[in-house]
């Protein structure tokens, strides 16, 4: 198949954040070997792929988590790592996996944590980490919860919380691992919408890892394709994902047709031949019609 | 067809921080191997029972144990062998059947691998009531501290149990432990007080707080055996419904275990392990703790294994640092206490920085 | 759904006290909490100056606090009673604040210094001066100070390495605790019973005879550890989210830590070097003065100021409950401290809290 080749490293000489050569791993395990990533400007980036295909591994050795054996991860044209850790905290957020709530703390307290990069020993609450901190309940809806202990919420109000927190930190750049994993539907649409608003309303620079691929496809504006370690295919979702992308990266027979709602890719499995009614058996087969019930 | 996407096994190691203990190939985890490497570890606590009667301040050759064994004559060495090596290494098995077990069963219902017997209590209470019945009923040889040590015992883990079972979910692992911390605070400062004020107390007191195979005949024995055999038989009935529990409360129950019985049952089997082995022979710390780790390197999580090899190793331990307590300060002695803790922690550390530690 | 509000709806439930562009964050309860404690801590200290074996009327006691006592009162007052009172207010607040660092870094109620085995190794030392070597007070002082040092950084250097580095220590911990308990217990049942019994009067933490040279060395290192702890214990809220939580904010986890442990341990040397192992006051301050405060975690200053508490009252109590005999401070801070937290967990689960 005929996948897009990865972006060369000197062409978005502009954008942010990227990862330049890296070879990441945990222990002595290396997960990915000189890979190069860079995560442009003002997009919705989503980066997607089976299991165990160092998405996560990417997604926190760009958020400085990990610390790559090889290579380096530039963060404005510098090694981020050059950077003070605060430095990195006002410019680049992280909405990580699994975090843990203190037991009993308040939704506003645990919000107003997310104000930690800008703040120093004297200046321990300032009117303009008030102001942020409310905008950041606001817009994640949780502003009634203000007074609330985290652990009475809902699965679906908590990620609203953290994601609140990490908005409060103000940040051009978000990273968002897993952010719908727990969630029932509901909540995982309005997570994502939440999310495009960030990026379209306040044009920030969005990277999620997203293991729903139609999920993908409808929100992200950028694609990051990975297997086994190494980024298979790069750009906008229309563009990149067919019906081949999915069976090379995913190991999915499936069919690529158009999400009625947003015209983005929606991923069709194909049914297992015992499950297949006889009028559908190839693809191309005209539709059925339906017989009406007792004729 | 791939499987229907979940969170990465990536996402799962970042979770626990990459934490998955990975399993040597000489762990026994097929049943078969468990059953060889029990008989293996029974064969070795056979040959250390063997050296506990042959050696000594007298070294009596193993032949001649046997044959004074099977048939007690009036030679020196029939005596020195029934009268004092026989009783010292029948006793230092059954406690450490008792300690180890209790140490098991304590970090199983606790969930906690940090867990040691006396997290209840039961070695302040023992020696509290111990120093009572030395200052004021002036009682100075280990079978007359008896009774007292094992009352002091089941009393102070009755009290933390109550203590820490008040309230509504009942005798968590944290409540369980923030109350043992508590009574043995309170019961230690009256042990102090006690001895500080009345210094013939404090030297009978120090000699017993250690932990001592010696100066104890069979008739301590026989009085402890009763409860460590039932102890250790209610111990081994046990370990199903611990490994239901070990998982959670709700896993637990959904398992068909009763929570509350399982942890009542338990609570009462430490009780008496642990507290008839520190009324015989003193305050053994680390045996508890160290061997269930140990027994669990080895056999993995199953709780019914963990305390079979508890069962075997740990006697295997305690007989083997009387053996060394003997030999090495010939002809005075090392308590086994003592000894327990200096051979034992040493491995115990390397044991925990050779491999991932696996938790319960 | 996102449509951005202009002004909150009500304020937020965080308060900050201003100046200009200094802002400091307060908690109402824990303030109130804390002021309570600090005047309940005078007030013992002051309590403690005019009560004692020697009785003295209570005029020629203010006299003395006031700096117009004789030469003999303020021998009495002074030297003997207040200086012990500050030794006892200093310490105390030495072991709350170690106890609490501990606490909040291992996100355990029964987190202590002991666990890196620095108590242990204490005694070790001050048994070696005192059994072994026959050395001077200052030498037990110092052997402890050594000994308790020494263990800490044992336990740390085993416990590096690759993977869980906070499980480890615990367990390596536990496992120096277990070593250096048999051999101290060996150095006690070895020697004389004299020795022993002195032996054991240092081990039980004992505030007998410590006046202003003994106050000196551990006030210094309160009034510079104490500070830079609160200062450093900011981030370990934020550690309590979890690492990844943690370092996106900026927090530098593993630093942190370090620093954390260091200060931690030099205020649990300076304490134990002053007054012995006294028994239960870093375990038991932080938990007590969170329950009071009813904050969310452990936090240090409380829980110095309530240590200071414990540990002047007791004194106070060992000192006049078996008068004259005076009973070593360890002794009353292990049953007052144990019964008390005994009633507090009683009371508190049963309104099915904690």
């Amino acid at each position: 198949m005929s996948a897009q080749r990865i972006d060369d490293p000197g062409s978005s000489s502009e954008d942010r954040l990227r990862a330049n050569d890296v070879t990441i791993g945990y222990d002595a395990r290396v997960i990915s070997r000189g890979l190069t990533v860079t995560i442009p400007d003002n997009e919705f980036t989503v980066i997607i792929g089976p299991n165990a295909c160092g998405k996560s591994t990417l997604l926190r050795s760009l958020a400085r988590m990990l610390v790559p054996s090889a290579g380096a991860v530039l963060l404005d044209g510098q090694a981020i790592s050059s950077y003070p850790s605060k430095e990195v905290a006002r410019r680049l957020g992280l909405l990580p996996q699994s975090s843990v709530a203190p037991d009993g703390i308040t939704v506003a307290d645990l919000v107003a944590r997310g104000r930690y990069p800008h703040q120093r020993l004297l200046r321990q609450w300032s009117r303009t980490d008030e102001e942020i901190v409310s905008g950041a309940l606001a817009a994640t809806n949780v502003a009634d919860l203000a007074d609330r202990p985290v652990d009475e919420l809902s699965g679906g109000q908590r990620q609203r919380v953290w994601l609140a927190m990490a908005l409060a930190q103000q940040t051009p750049i978000l990273l968002l691992d897993e952010p719908t994993t727990y969630l029932d539907i509901a909540h995982q649409i309005e997570m994502l919408d939440l999310c495009a608003d960030l990026h379209a309303e306040q044009g920030r620079t969005l990277v999620a890892v997203l293991h729903d691929l139609n999920h993908a496809c409808r929100y992200a504006t950028h694609l990051i394709a990975m297997r086994a370690g190494a980024v298979v295919a790069t750009g906008p979702p229309s563009e990149i994902v067919t019906a081949a992308l999915v069976e090379d990266v995913f190991g999915l027979a499936c069919r690529v047709i158009e999400d009625p709602e947003t015209g983005t890719p929606l991923i069709v499995p194909l049914a297992r031949a015992a499950l297949r009614g006889p009028d559908l058996q190839h693809p191309d087969a005209p539709p059925a019609v339906p017989t009406p019930l007792g004729a | 067809m791939s499987s229907p996407p979940q969170s990465s096994s990536q996402s799962s190691t970042a979770r626990d921080g990459g934490r998955h203990p990975e399993v040597p190939k000489w762990v026994a985890t097929t049943g078969r191997r468990k059953v060889i490497g029990l008989v293996l570890s029974l064969l070795l606590l056979g040959v250390v029972v063997l050296f506990s009667i042959a050696v000594g301040s007298r070294y009596i050759p193993p032949a001649e144990v046997i044959s004074v064994l099977l048939q007690p004559n009036d030679s020196q060495s029939s005596t020195i062998v029934h009268e004092l090596r026989v009783p010292r290494t029948v006793l230092g098995i059954a406690v450490g059947i008792a300690l180890g077990m209790a140490g098991a069963v304590m970090q199983a219902l606790t969930r906690n691998p940090l867990a040691d017997p006396g997290l209840l209590g039961v070695n302040a209470g023992a020696a509290t009531a111990v120093v009572i019945g030395i200052s004021i009923f002036g009682v100075s040889n280990a079978l007359g501290y008896l009774p007292f040590a094992f009352a002091g015992a089941a009393i102070a883990s009755i009290v933390v149990y109550l203590i820490g079972s008040a309230g509504r979910s009942g005798a968590t692992p944290v409540r369980l432990a923030l109350a043992g911390v508590a009574v043995t605070a309170a019961l230690t400062a009256v042990i102090d007080g006690m001895t500080l004020l009345d210094p013939e107390t404090f030297d009978k007191y120090r000699f017993w707080a250690v932990g001592s195979l010696s100066g104890r005949g069979m008739d301590i024995f026989w009085q402890v055996m009763p409860f460590i055999v039932v102890g250790a038989l209610m111990a081994l009935t046990l370990g199903h419904s611990l490994n239901a529990l070990a998982m959670g409360d709700d896993v637990g129950k959904a398992l068909g275990a009763s929570v509350t019985r399982t942890r009542v049952l338990s609570g009462l089997v430490i009780m008496l392990l642990a507290g008839a082995a520190t009324a015989a022979v003193g305050p053994i710390g680390f045996v508890g703790l160290a061997i269930p780790h140990a027994a669990r390197a080895i056999t993995g999580p199953d709780n019914r294994w963990v305390l079979a090899y508890t069962a075997v190793l740990a006697p295997i331990l305690l007989v083997g640092a009387d053996i060394i307590g003997r030999i090495v300060v010939r002809p005075a002695e090392l308590s086994v206490g003592i000894v327990t803790a200096i051979i034992g922690a040493p491995v115990f550390i390397a044991l925990v920085r050779r491999r991932r530690v696996a938790q319960l | 759904m996102t449509g951005v509000e202009s002004k909150p709806a009500r304020p937020l439930p965080v308060a900050a006290l201003r100046w200009g562009s200094v802002s400091v964050r307060v908690t109402r309860r824990p303030l109130i909490v804390s002021v309570l404690l600090a005047i309940a801590v005078f007030a013992v200290v002051v309590v403690s100056s005019f009560v004692g074996d020697y009785p003295l009327p209570a005029q020629d006691v203010l006299a003395s606090l006031l700096g117009n006592g004789t030469t003999a009162t303020d021998f009495v007052v002074l030297d003997l009673r207040l200086a012990r009172a500050l030794c006892a207010v200093t310490i105390g607040a030495a072991l709350g604040a170690s106890g609490a660092a501990f606490q909040a870094l291992t996100r355990n109620p029964l987190g202590s210094p002991d666990i890196i085995g620095f108590t242990s190794g204490a005694a070790t030392g001050a048994l070696l001066q005192i059994l072994v070597i026959g050395g001077t007070s200052l030498a037990i002082a110092g052997g402890a100070l050594f000994g308790g040092l020494a263990s800490a950084l044992v336990v740390y250097l085993l416990a590096m390495g690759r993977g869980a580095v906070g499980y480890r220590l615990v367990l390596v911990g536990i496992g120096l605790n277990a070593f250096l308990w048999a051999i101290n217990w060996y150095l006690l049942i070895s020697a004389k019973l004299e020795d022993a019994m002195s032996a054991q009067v240092w081990l039980t933490g004992s505030l007998n005879g410590r006046s202003w040279e003994q106050l000196w060395p551990v006030l210094v290192t309160v009034l510079i550890c104490l500070p830079l702890l609160m200062v450093a214990s900011r981030p370990l809220g934020l550690l309590e989210m979890g690492d990844d939580a943690a370092r996106a904010l900026g927090v530098r986890a593993d630093r942190t830590r370090v620093v954390i442990v260091v200060l931690a341990v030099a205020l649990a040397a300076g304490a134990t070097a002053t007054a012995g192992p006294i028994a239960f006051v870093a375990l038991a301050a932080p938990q007590l003065a969170k329950r009071l405060t009813g904050s969310v975690a452990v936090s240090v200053l409380p829980a110095a100021l309530m240590g200071a508490l414990v540990l002047t009252t007791s004194d106070l109590v060992a000192q006049r409950l078996f008068a004259p005999t005076q009973l070593p401070v360890g002794i009353a801070t292990g049953v007052v401290g144990g019964l008390y937290l005994i009633w507090l967990l009683l009371s508190e689960w049963k309104k099915g809290r904690g």
